[in-house]
This record gives structure tokens, C-alpha cells and sequence, in this order.
């Protein structure tokens, strides 16, 4: 199949669907490729570089869309200022069409696109399950969008981010505050304290606590019990006695810190208005809020879509496109996952042909439309699929195993000290029986062959585990000791005896001189 | 030589042999501690041979041609075995041990000069046949250990029907035939029974060791070590040598406590080692949650990549890169990663190969600074710190779910916590599950990458895009 790159047609738009790289792999899978002249132009991959990796470049995107069989796309269809028409229009049955899409946000769209009987997988409704994690663009670009807003914030921030003393004086580090701890927030806290600054975030889902302190960031916690995780991973909107509790701690932030970066969205409703016109006000003049959610509708009131905007000295950057400021990187990334998405549809890896298999829950969560007919939103996954019940189900069956081999291995004190108990005294016992009963002469032996066991016992605790194999074939060798054993009897009478202790000679040999042999062979290999 | 003079010379070889174990304490001293032992042992052969026991020109002769054609074997073979090969090396010595104490017990047996009535002579007789039963068991077991570990015998557990009631009745016949043997008037009726007996024991000892999967193979062949320990101990105790007491003693305490660390290092009790059948025994741990989530693969280039960008990587190798023959090329790329500044490490378990430390011989061949090889409990804590951990052909032994699922079959197994590092990649032939039959979460876990293809080939793929 042939698979179609046009150039994007939003105004300000940098990024594109596929670098050479991901056609270079695509292409070994049997895809072949036809590539809008300068679509990667503003993300700095040249046409000469698509041609390199064996792509047809075309001048007209018409011609993209009509040679090709998939359409590898960053935004939605719209309308194109050149060719006069509307994208969706060059699409047809048979065609395949992958992009973001949002189709809870875009129901018009959804049906124009039904309406050319294509199907559209829509990146932005792959499932957020861990299988699909590969193919997450809404991952790749809030990654890219946290790391850009903190350089943003680092433009327009008239100070260093790191505290510093020089000659001229003491600077001191630049406090940070993150609102939203999703991929973006956890990058943006990454990047501020990898400059030098003092981060703190805050989020309504405790559990991404653990995350923000392993970062080297300072959680701040709302003084209200409640629980803001909701469906995906994603937060759901907050109780009325929250939000206030909330509004209150952000208002003691907004007084102190330099920059405070906001990341709140909640999917498919308007950002929740976090930082009020009176934090702003607050604030101290220089500092920067850059707000990640501007394009629906900000999470601070003063935000304006697509603007930096200055109120009372307070620089407030509502940009609308964070992931394309850094188009080369978006790219790169963008097109790998769409390049994973295109591995999952081809399930042969090979004969450049996809299949939209609808019985697997990540190609159907991401199909939206398929050969004209709506498929969005998908079926609700079923849940008995999940790991929780089954671990409960078992600990009956189960756990007892573990507690049993605890008791024996010696970490529960009772036992262990009964079984110590037992073997003193069968101990004691079979001393008390050899004691009794046997020879003057066995007794001295016997002596001897205990204290030798407390020797060994003693000696090899010492012995460094890199040297356990050496230990074995030394005491291998050592055991050819033996060998005594049969010299002696070697000369007693009788030619069967000396033929047996020949042999056990014979045998012992081999083990004296090739065990010392080898072992001398192996530690002559540690070095430092 | 008079007795004094032996008795003396045997004390000097004694304690000659505990500074050569002594010595085992660190690599440097090691090499010392390996000469101690053989001044020791020629001392004590000498000694021996200017003792009043061995004498006439044709004894001497005998003994000259022997230990030529036997040392001229050992040393032909120490200087042939491949490192990887050391497990079945000593495996085969082992056997050579067990035999040699059985042929020394019958020697002394139909030995017609010792004149013991009494307490003695049943004790005498005693020793004989537990020296006889101990050689025989770590004969036939050790042949059947070399057997698996050279791969001319699967290294699948042979678990019959009713072994445990099977090894019962051959202990219980054995100790039967002990009755009669010991009751025996005449030397001539005892050898029956000790005949037996050492089939019985020979049976035995083949039987345990089939049932013995192969990655529990450390804890057999340091078993094994323990056993030829006691029979040079039983030997010592029937022809009255304190020195074979004492160094069997101390051979034998040795396999014992690597057999302890051994098992320890599994949380397997050694008991249900030897009891064999690993996997069958809980029958119930196959409904072990199964993993969720996809793997990612990758390939050599891209390993190449991640390792030239990280700043700590910690290699874990496993049973496969003895296989592959993988530990040349481990150590070449440690040197480049090393000159470009990255600090490399390795962190070994316990039980990774087939015998206690031959992950560490094998790095020692290859060159690898032994001050970068640390244990499994030295560098645990450092995976959280660390970009990349790469394991190289091992399965169980950096297996999460020893730790987060009760029901595993390998839960409370001590395991290298390589997922811990920033990212992990796992070389690896197939998705096959390790030997205790465990799917692997690591695998599935999100900052993991596979590898796959033969550990060899892999790595010179990577050196290849290193240089």
C-alpha cells in the first residue's frame, strides 16, 4: 500500500507525519511512500532527504492524496487555502486516513468524513492502556509541550533559573510552581529542576506524589480529603469544597514563586480556571505563568489563546502550539508512533498491507469511522480482564506457601528457635550415644573430624562469592587427599588390593594435578 | 620416615590446606592460597611414601606409573577445558573422588592384614560402608551431573512416579544390607552385601540427580563437592589418617555451606532441591497472574544507542552468555563503554550458571576487572541510579515477580532489580519462559526493551555500532 504525506495546511503548523527515518521502516515492512514537496521543511527534514530514503516527492497535494492508500496526517482535515477545497473531499472509499482527529469535539467533521466512506483512525482515541503506550501521541507531544513551556518560561523570565553566588552578588534560584502532573507537568518538572529551580507541583490525583518527589520536586498537598482520580489516568473535576481549598493554596503559591506553569485538563470540558485575575495581581512583576491549556480556554483567567499577554508586569504565555515550537523533535516522534501504530495494524510485519482488525481493543479504540460508518466512541472495555480480581481470588490457595517457606527460612523467630532447639538435642543425643559406646581410639578421630567441620565452616564463610568456582575445583583437588589412602594400600598383599588401589591412584592423580591445575589456570585470570 | 615424623608432616599439610582455603578470600591472595594447597598435597604424598607403610621397589613403581598416567590425564584436561565447560570439569572430578573412595573401602575390606575384634571392628566396618555408600552416591550422581551440565543428558527433571517412596526403599534396603554386612563372621560374607549395597547407592545417586532440573545444577554440583568431602572424611576415619579426616571435614563443610548459599540465594529449601522436580511440586502456581502489556523490541543499533547515552549501565549476565559464548564480546563492550567515560558494571547472582560463581570465571576469561563484578546484594541499590541495565541471557533471576506476586513460584527469590534502572533491555532468543516456567513481567514492563536474537551475534551487532 502506498501511504501519502501532504504538507499541513494550519496556519503556524511546523510538524509532520513522517520523518525519513520511520518511512526508511515502514518502507521494510512493504509500504511505499509518496511525500508532499516541503512538508518537512519547517521540522528541517529537506525533500532530498524523503527522496533519499526512497520516497516520491509530488508538488501537488491532490496528487498526495490521491496516489495514496493512507493518509499519515498531524491535524484534521480542513480546508486547503490553495487548492480551494476542503481536504476531506480527496478522500474516498477505500482510503485510509490517520490523524488527529477529536472527534467528541468535532462532530461535523466526524460526518463529512463518514460521508466519503473512508476509515479514520483518530490518534488522539488510542486507549491509554499500557499495551498501547507505544503508540500515545497524546504522551509524545504533552512531553514535548512540558519541556517547551519551561523554556518558554525560562524566555520570558528576566532572571537565572539556578540560584547562584558570583562576584557580583547572590541570585537567588527561581521557584517553580506546577499545576497538573500529568506527562507534561512530570516533564516540565524535569526540565525546571534540571535548570536550578526550585519545583513544586500540585495535582488532584494523590498517587502522582511518589512521581513528583522522585523528580526532586515538593508536592503540595490541598488541605481536603478527596480523591481526583478519574477514568485513563486522567483527573475528573473536583467537589466545590476542594476547588476552594485549592484556590487557597494557590493563592499563598501565587504570592511566592516565579513561574508557575499550568498543565490542568480534564478530556473533553473546558480547563478549569485555576489561577485567578487576583493571583495575577499578586504576583510579583517579572514572573511568567505559561498556560499549557490555553487552547481550551486556559486555566488561568487571564490567559489568551495563542498570546503572551502582559498584565501588572506579569507575562501570562497562552500559546496554542507547544509540541510544533519544537517541530523537529514533535516530528520525530509523532511519526514514531504513528510507525508503531502502522507495526500493530500490519500483524505480519511484512506484504505492506493493513488490516483494521476491530476485535482488537487498541485498533478499535483508535478507528472512529470504519468504511464510512461511526465507530466512535468504542464499546466500554470489559473489565473482568483486569489483574485486581484474580489476586484476590487466589491468596487462599496461595498464600499459605510463602508463610510456610518464611517460617522454615528462618525469619520467623519462634521457629527457628525450636528447630535450633531440636537440633541441639538430637545432637546431644547422637554425642551421648557415640560417647558411650564407642572406642578410645574412634573418639580422638571423631574429635578431630568435628573441629575440622567448625574449621571449614569457619574458613569458607570468608571465601568472596566471585571465587566460588575456584573454591569448588580447589577443594576438589584438595579431596584427592584421598590418594594417602591408596598409597598405603598399595603395598599390602594380595593383587586385587593393589590392583583397586592402583586404579583409586591412577583416579586420584588425574584430580590432584588437573584440579590444581585448572584452578591455578582460573586465578590467573582475576585481574584487577 | 617414622610415624612422629608423618603425624608432624601431616599437621604442617593440614594447616597448609586451610590457608589454601583461606587464601579464596579475595582474588589477590588467591593464587597463594592455591600454591599452599599444592605444597600441602606434596607434602603429604611424600610423606606418605617415605612412610614405613609403603615400601618394596615394585609398590613404588606401581605408584610412579599411576600418578604419571593420572596426573598426565588431569593435566591434559585442565589445560583443555573451555571456562564455560568449568561446571562439567568439576562434575566429572567429582565422580573421579566418589570412585576412588569406593575402590579404597573395597581395598581396605578384603584387606586381610587388619586383625580387629569387637567395638572396633564393627565400627571399622561401619566406616567402610558408609565410605563405600558415600563414594558410590557421589560417583553415579556426579557421572549423571556432568551428564546434564555437557547437555549428552536433557536437563529436563526426570520425576517418576513415587520417587520419594522409591528413594525411601533403596534407604531403607541399605540400611538393611548395613544389618547384614556388619553381622557378617567372615570377610567373604560381607562383600555380598556390600556388593548390593553399592548398586543400591549407585541407583540412588543417578536417581536424584535426574530428578534435578538444570538450573538448580549450583546446588547439586556443590552438593556433590560436600559428598566427595565426606567420603574422603569416611575413608579417613577407616584407615585411621587424621589428615583425611580433617580435609574431608573441611571439603565437605565447604560444598555444604555453598550448597546453603546456593539455595538461600534461590529461597528453595535445600531439602525440596534434592526432592528434584522443580515446578511439579506446586502444580497450582501455573494460574500465576499472567503479565499484561505489550513488549518492545529492538535491535542492535538501537542498544548500541541507548548504551553510548547513558552515563551508568549495569550488565547482568545470566546462563545464556555462557552458552553463546557471549563473554569475549561482553568485555569488549565494557572497554569501549568504559573509555568513553560510562561507568560499567556487573551485577551477578548467585545462582546465574550452572554452578556457584561461573558467571565470575567467565568475566575473569574475558578479561573483565574483577573490581567492576559485584554481587547481587552490592549493587541492588545502584539500579535506581543507573540509565541502563542490560541483561544478557537470564530469565528468573531478575524476575520482578519474586517480589510482587505471592503466588509466583519463584516468590521471595532474591532477584536483581534491573527494572529499577531508567531503562532495561533483555537479550534474549524468544519469548520462551525461564527454566522455573514463569512468564516474566519484567519483559512487559513499560522502561523495558527486548533483544532478541542468539546473545553472541547481538553483541558484535552492538560493538560493531558502538565503534
Amino acid at each position: 500500500m502506498k501511504i501519502g504525506i501532504p504538507k499541513e495546511v494550519v496556519a503556524g503548523e511546523k510538524r509532520v507525519a513522517a520523518t525519513p527515518d520511520s518511512i526508511e521502516k515502514l518502507t521494510k515492512l512493504g509500504f511505499s511512500f509518496v511525500v508532499e514537496s516541503g512538508a518537512g521543511d519547517l521540522s528541517d527534514f529537506a525533500d532530498s532527504t524523503y527522496r533519499a530514503v526512497g520516497a516520491e516527492v509530488v508538488d501537488d497535494p491532490k496528487s498526495v492524496w490521491a496516489k495514496a492508500d493512507i493518509i499519515m496526517k498531524v491535524n484534521p482535515p480542513m480546508h486547503h487555502p490553495v487548492a480551494g477545497c476542503d481536504e476531506s473531499t480527496w478522500l474516498g472509499a477505500g482510503k485510509t486516513l490517520i490523524s488527529f482527529i477529536w472527534p467528541a469535539q468535532h462532530p461535523d467533521l466526524m460526518k463529512t468524513l463518514a460521508a466519503t466512506q473512508a476509515t479514520v483512525l483518530a490518534v488522539d482515541a488510542v486507549p491509554r492502556i499500557s499495551r498501547a503506550q507505544k503508540l500515545d501521541v497524546l504522551s509524545s507531544m504533552a512531553n514535548i509541550a512540558g519541556y517547551r513551556a519551561v523554556i518558554e518560561a525560562a524566555y520570558h523570565f528576566g532572571r537565572f533559573f539556578t540560584g547562584q553566588i558570583t562576584a557580583a552578588g547572590k541570585v537567588p534560584p527561581a521557584k517553580v510552581l506546577i499545576v497538573g502532573v500529568g506527562v507534561a507537568g512530570l516533564a516540565a518538572i524535569g526540565t525546571a529542576s534540571g535548570l536550578g529551580a526550585i519545583v513544586r507541583a500540585s495535582d488532584t490525583r494523590p498517587e502522582v506524589q511518589d512521581q513528583v518527589k522522585s523528580l526532586g520536586a515538593e508536592f503540595l498537598t490541598v488541605d481536603y480529603q478527596e480523591d481526583g482520580t478519574g477514568q485513563g489516568g486522567y483527573a475528573k473535576t473536583m467537589s466545590e469544597g476542594y476547588l476552594k481549598a485549592q484556590e487557597a493554596m494557590l493563592a499563598r503559591q501565587a504570592m511566592e514563586v516565579d513561574i508557575i506553569i499550568t498543565t490542568a485538563l480534564i478530556p473533553g470540558k473546558p480547563a478549569p480556571r485555576l489561577i485567578t485575575a487576583g493571583m495575577v495581581q499578586s504576583m510579583k512583576p517579572g514572573s511568567v505563568i505559561v498556560d499549557l491549556a490555553a487552547i481550551q480556554g486556559g486555566n488561568c483567567e487571564l490567559t489568551e489563546n495563542g498570546k503572551v499577554v502582559v498584565h501588572n508586569g506579569v507575562k501570562i504565555v497562552g500559546h496554542s502550539d507547544f509540541p510544533s515550537r519544537l517541530a523537529r523533535q514533535a516530528s520525530q516522534l509523532y511519526a514514531t508512533n504513528l510507525l508503531h501504530l502502522i507495526e500493530e495494524l500490519c500483524p505480519s510485519k511484512a506484504g505492506g498491507e493493513i488490516y483494521v482488525n476491530m476485535n482488537d481493543e487498541v485498533i478499535r479504540g483508535t478507528t472512529v469511522i470504519k468504511e464510512g460508518v461511526i465507530t466512535y466512541p468504542p464499546p466500554k472495555p470489559t473489565v473482568p480482564t483486569t489483574p485486581a480480581p484474580q489476586l484476590f481470588a487466589k491468596p487462599p490457595v496461595e498464600l499459605p506457601k510463602p508463610a510456610a517457606a518464611h517460617g522454615h527460612g528462618g525469619t520467623d523467630a519462634p521457629a527457628s528457635s525450636r528447630s535450633v532447639a531440636i537440633v541441639g538435642l538430637v545432637g546431644a543425643v547422637i554425642f551421648g550415644l557415640i560417647g558411650f559406646s564407642a572406642p578410645a581410639a574412634f573418639l580422638g578421630h571423631f574429635t578431630v573430624f568435628v573441629l575440622a567441620c567448625f574449621i571449614g565452616y569457619m574458613v569458607i564463610w570468608n571465601v568472596t562469592p566471585a571465587l566460588h568456582t575456584p573454591l569448588m575445583s580447589v577443594t576438589n583437588a584438595i579431596s584427592s587427599i584421598i590418594a594417602i589412602g591408596a598409597l598405603i594400600q598399595v603395598s599390602s598383599p594380595g593383587i586385587l588390593i593393589t590392583l583397586l588401589a592402583g586404579l583409586a591412584v591412577v583416579l586420584t592423580a588425574v584430580n590432584m594435578l588437573g584440579g590444581f591445575w585448572v584452578t591455578q589456570r582460573m586465578l590467573r585470570m582475576f585481574q584487577r | 620416615m617414622s610415624e612422629g615424623l608423618i603425624t608432624v608432616a601431616y599437621i604442617g599439610a593440614t594447616i597448609l590446606f586451610i590457608l589454601s582455603l583461606g587464601g579464596l578470600s579475595h582474588p589477590e591472595s588467591s593464587r597463594r592460597g592455591n600454591l599452599f594447597g599444592i605444597i600441602g598435597m606434596a607434602i603429604a604424598v611424600i610423606a606418605t611414601l617415605m612412610g614405613p607403610r609403603v615400601n618394596g621397589t615394585l609398590t613404588f613403581g606401581i605408584i610412579l606409573a599411576a600418578m604419571t598416567v593420572g596426573g598426565a590425564v588431569g593435566v591434559f584436561a585442565a589445560r583443555q577445558v573451555k571456562m564455560t565447560q568449568m561446571p562439567e570439569l568439576v562434575a566429572l572430578m567429582h565422580s573421579l573422588v566418589g570412585l576412588a573412595a569406593c575402590l579404597v573401602g573395597y581395598a581396605n575390606y578384603i584387606d586381610p592384614t587388619a586383625h580387629l575384634t569387637g567395638a572396633e571392628k564393627t565400627i571399622h566396618e561401619a566406616e567402610i560402608y558408609l565410605g563405600v555408600l558415600i563414594g558410590a552416591v557421589t560417583f553415579s550422581g556426579s557421572v549423571i551431573a556432568f551428564g546434564k551440565l555437557s547437555g549428552k543428558i536433557g536437563g529436563k527433571p526426570l520425576t517418576l512416579p513415587g520417587r520419594h517412596q522409591f528413594n525411601l526403599a533403596l534407604l531403607i534396603l541399605a540400611l538393611i544390607l548395613g544389618k547384614v554386612f556388619l553381622g557378617a563372621e567372615h570377610a567373604n560374607d560381607g562383600l555380598f552385601p556390600l556388593l548390593a549395597m553399592t548398586a543400591i547407592a549407585l541407583v540412588f545417586g543417578v536417581h536424584m540427580v535426574m530428578a534435578i532440573g538444570g538450573a538448580d545444577m549450583p546446588v547439586v554440583v556443590s552438593m556433590l563437592n560436600s559428598y566427595s568431602g565426606w567420603a574422603a572424611s569416611a575413608t579417613g576415619f577407616m584407615l585411621n589418617n587424621d589428615l583425611l579426616i580433617v580435609v574431608g571435614a573441611l571439603v565437605g563443610s565447604s560444598g555444604a555451606i555453598l550448597s546453603y548459599i546456593m539455595c538461600r540465594a534461590m529461597n528453595r529449601k535445600f531439602l525440596s532441591v534434592i526432592a528434584g522436580g522443580f515446578g511439579t511440586a506446586g502444580s497450582s502456581s501455573a494460574v500465576a497472574a499472567a503479565p499484561v502489556g505489550s513488549v518492545v523490541a529492538i535491535n542492535a543499533q538501537e542498544t548500541a544507542e541507548l548504551l553510548r547515552s547513558a552515563r551508568n549501565v549495569i550488565i547482568v549476565p545470566g546462563y545464556g552468555m555462557a552458552v553463546a559464548q557471549a563473554q569475549h564480546t561482553v568485555c569488549e563492550i565494557t572497554k569501549i563503554l568504559r573509555g568513553k567515560g560510562i561507568n560499567v558494571r556487573f551485577g551477578i547472582h548467585p545462582v546465574a550458571g550452572r554452578m556457584p560463581g561461573h558467571m565470575n570465571v567467565l568475566l575473569a576469561e574475558a578479561k573483565v576487572p574483577y573490581d567492576i563484578v559485584l554481587e547481587m546484594d552490592e549493587i541492588n541499590q545502584d539500579f535506581p541510579t543507573t540509565d541502563v541495565a542490560m541483561v544478557i541471557g537470564a530469565n528468573d533471576i531478575v524476575n520482578p515477580a519474586a517480589q510482587d506476586d505471592p503466588g509466583s513460584p519463584i516468590a521471595g527469590m532474591p532477584v536483581l532489580e534491573v527494572w529499577k534502572a531508567k531503562t532495561s533491555i533483555v537479550m534474549k532468543r524468544s519469548m520462551a519462559s525461564g527454566y522455573a516456567g514463569v512468564d516474566n513481567p519484567l519483559f512487559y514492563k513499560e522502561n523495558n526493551r527486548m533483544l532478541f536474537g542468539d546473545a553472541k551475534k547481538m553483541l558484535d551487532e552492538v560493538v560493531h555500532n558502538l565503534l
